[in-house]
């Protein structure tokens, strides 16, 4: 090796050095990003798989699911049975037993895609610890979705008339040739 | 009674007892709190906090390290050489704090100014490296042989060049006395040592080197190599060697070998300060020393800014560069530092020839 080569290593090198630090300092100013987690937790996102859970409908606060079982059938490790029947006064039957094996199921979401009512969904759990496989072989969903109901409120009275209401009265002015009157202008 | 109390042998006694306490004080809580910058340090260069939940920002996080290290047990594996094994720790640290007894922290805070005071510090930072052997070799552990062998080696190569830089100071200065060599350095920056290499503007003729920085530079690295800090950590070597040197050691024994280091990083930090920038001297022209008791404590804490931002250098470089391989650990200072640091003794003792000659 030529001196100039050797020379041009070590001055090549000490400059990498000064970019490397250089890297670092920067690094050192920035904001900090950890999240203190027992206090804090990230948000899941939208994409991520827990367990599949029973959607419960916001407006009904029940279950959308008609035991159809074509999750059942759609899942590949046969890990979900469901079991549903008809209750008094009801046009279709609805979901009694919902049961997850969760320890062979592989989060593949072929029953989310096959479920025609919408009625499952990819849950947010990341916390999935137990100290005997029985919590996970064996999971029952319908009672899952039941704990949740205790937090469900009924959704406030039905917007639905008053919109058709104003809808009508939208139709109706513009239906009849008088400008409609206002009804209490307001005072600047 | 008073007289004798104020009698000189009395007073000498009294303060060197005074700046022993003080300096055994400064080199624990300075060792348990760089250990916490360490760490704090270690987490911002990666963008997390550091440690923050024993007590407020972290900051009692020291004190609990300590209470464990003490409540351990210093166990002593059957087979090992006892004495040596014992003696170990104590023989890290007491060279360390003999260094700090001619380290000059302000005009007048001083332990003891001795007139060799450079070679002082050089002889017993040297003893460091034998007692981190002995500790690797009494342990009979093949690790921590390994790291002892790894030791010598690293620290016969780097003294090398650092003793050289040294006797290229020594003469420039002229001087062992650690606190006439700060005292040459007055007059702001472009006074120091460092920054002195082309022209002396004060004494208006050539300065002493030109490749000065570079002589800084090659003290710096080789007081990394040294006090065995992160780039050329080989004697610990977490990955590879468990702990190197101390795999053996638990409790507070093994706390004192981190002492130690931490106090040789000091010590290392307090020479690069004392050589090269100016120790206690003001950065611009004025001169605190001339306030009397307000003036030193300014100096002490000039000296403390700079020597901490060298010792935060040293953990920036830490967590900036991975170890070096063994080889190449070798090859940097055999093939590079030494005779860099060979080129700038000749080329000094040129210049001070030719100054002597014109």
């Amino acid at each position: 090796m030529s001196t100039k080569t050797a020379l041009k290593d070590v001055v090549g090198g000490f400059k990498s050095l000064l970019i490397g630090l250089r890297i670092t300092l920067d690094q050192f100013f920035r904001r900090k990003i950890t999240v203190y987690y027992p206090r804090e937790t990230l948000k899941m996102p939208d994409r991520f798989r827990g367990h599949i859970e029973l959607i419960l409908d916001p407006v009904t606060g029940k279950s959308r699911c008609t035991a159809c079982k074509l999750c059942e059938r759609a899942c590949p490790s046969s890990c979900i049975l469901v079991e549903g029947a008809k209750l008094e006064g009801a046009k279709t039957k609805s979901v009694t037993d919902y049961h997850l094996n969760f320890t062979t199921c592989s989060l593949c979401g072929s029953c989310i895609e096959a479920c025609p009512f919408d009625a499952i969904q990819f849950s947010k759990v990341y916390n999935v610890v137990g100290t005997s496989r029985n919590d996970f072989d064996n999971m029952d969903l319908v009672k899952q979705l039941a704990e949740k109901r205790q937090s469900w409120t009924p959704p406030p009275a039905p917007a639905v008339p008053a919109d058709l209401k104003s809808q009508i009265s939208d139709l109706k002015s513009v239906a009849s040739p008088t400008p409609p009157t206002p009804e209490e202008p307001k005072s600047p | 009674m008073i007289d004798f109390l104020k009698s000189e042998p009395v007073l000498i006694v009294l303060r060197l007892v005074i700046y022993l306490v003080a300096i055994i004080a400064f080199v624990a809580l300075n060792a348990a709190y760089l250990v916490l910058a360490e760490r704090k340090g270690a987490g911002w260069f990666q963008r997390r906090p550091g440690p923050v939940e024993v007590g407020p920002w972290g900051l009692l996080q020291p004190i609990a390290d300590g209470l464990k290290l003490i409540a351990k047990q210093t166990i002593v594996p059957p087979g090992t050489d006892g004495l040596l094994f014992r003696a170990a720790p104590a023989l890290v640290l007491a060279p360390a704090l003999m260094c700090l007894v001619t380290v000059p922290y302000g005009d007048t805070i001083i332990a003891r100014n001795i007139n060799v005071g450079l070679l002082m510090v050089f002889s017993f930072g040297s003893i460091n490296v034998f007692a981190i052997m002995l500790g690797g070799w009494a342990s009979r552990n093949k690790f921590a042989v390994i790291s002892a062998a790894r030791i010598v080696s690293q620290n016969v190569a780097y003294e090398i060049p650092m003793l050289l830089v040294v006797i290229t100071m020594m003469m420039i200065t002229g001087t062992l006395d650690l606190q006439q060599i700060v005292g040459q350095q007055a007059g702001g920056f472009w006074q120091w040592n460092i920054f002195r290499g082309i022209w002396d503007i004060h004494a208006g003729h050539l300065g002493s080197n030109i490749l000065m920085p570079v002589t800084f530079l090659i003290f710096f690295i080789c007081m990394l190599a040294e006090t065995n800090r992160a780039p050329f950590d080989m004697a610990e070597a977490e990955s590879e060697l468990v702990a190197g040197a101390f795999t053996e050691y638990a409790g507070f024994s093994w706390g004192l070998f981190f002492m130690g280091e931490y106090a040789n990083i000091v010590v290392g930090c307090s020479m690069a300060t004392v050589l090269f920038l100016g120790g206690w001297q003001s950065p611009i022209g004025v001169v605190p020393v001339a306030w009397g008791v307000l003036g030193s404590l300014v100096g002490v804490g000039l000296f403390f800014a700079k020597m901490y931002t060298l010792i935060f250098t040293v953990i920036w470089i830490r967590w900036t560069f991975p170890r070096t391989q063994f080889y190449g650990l070798l090859n940097l200072s055999w093939k590079l530092l030494i005779p860099t640091s060979l080129v700038t003794l000749l080329l000094t003792g040129a210049l001070i020839t030719l100054k002597a000659i014109l």
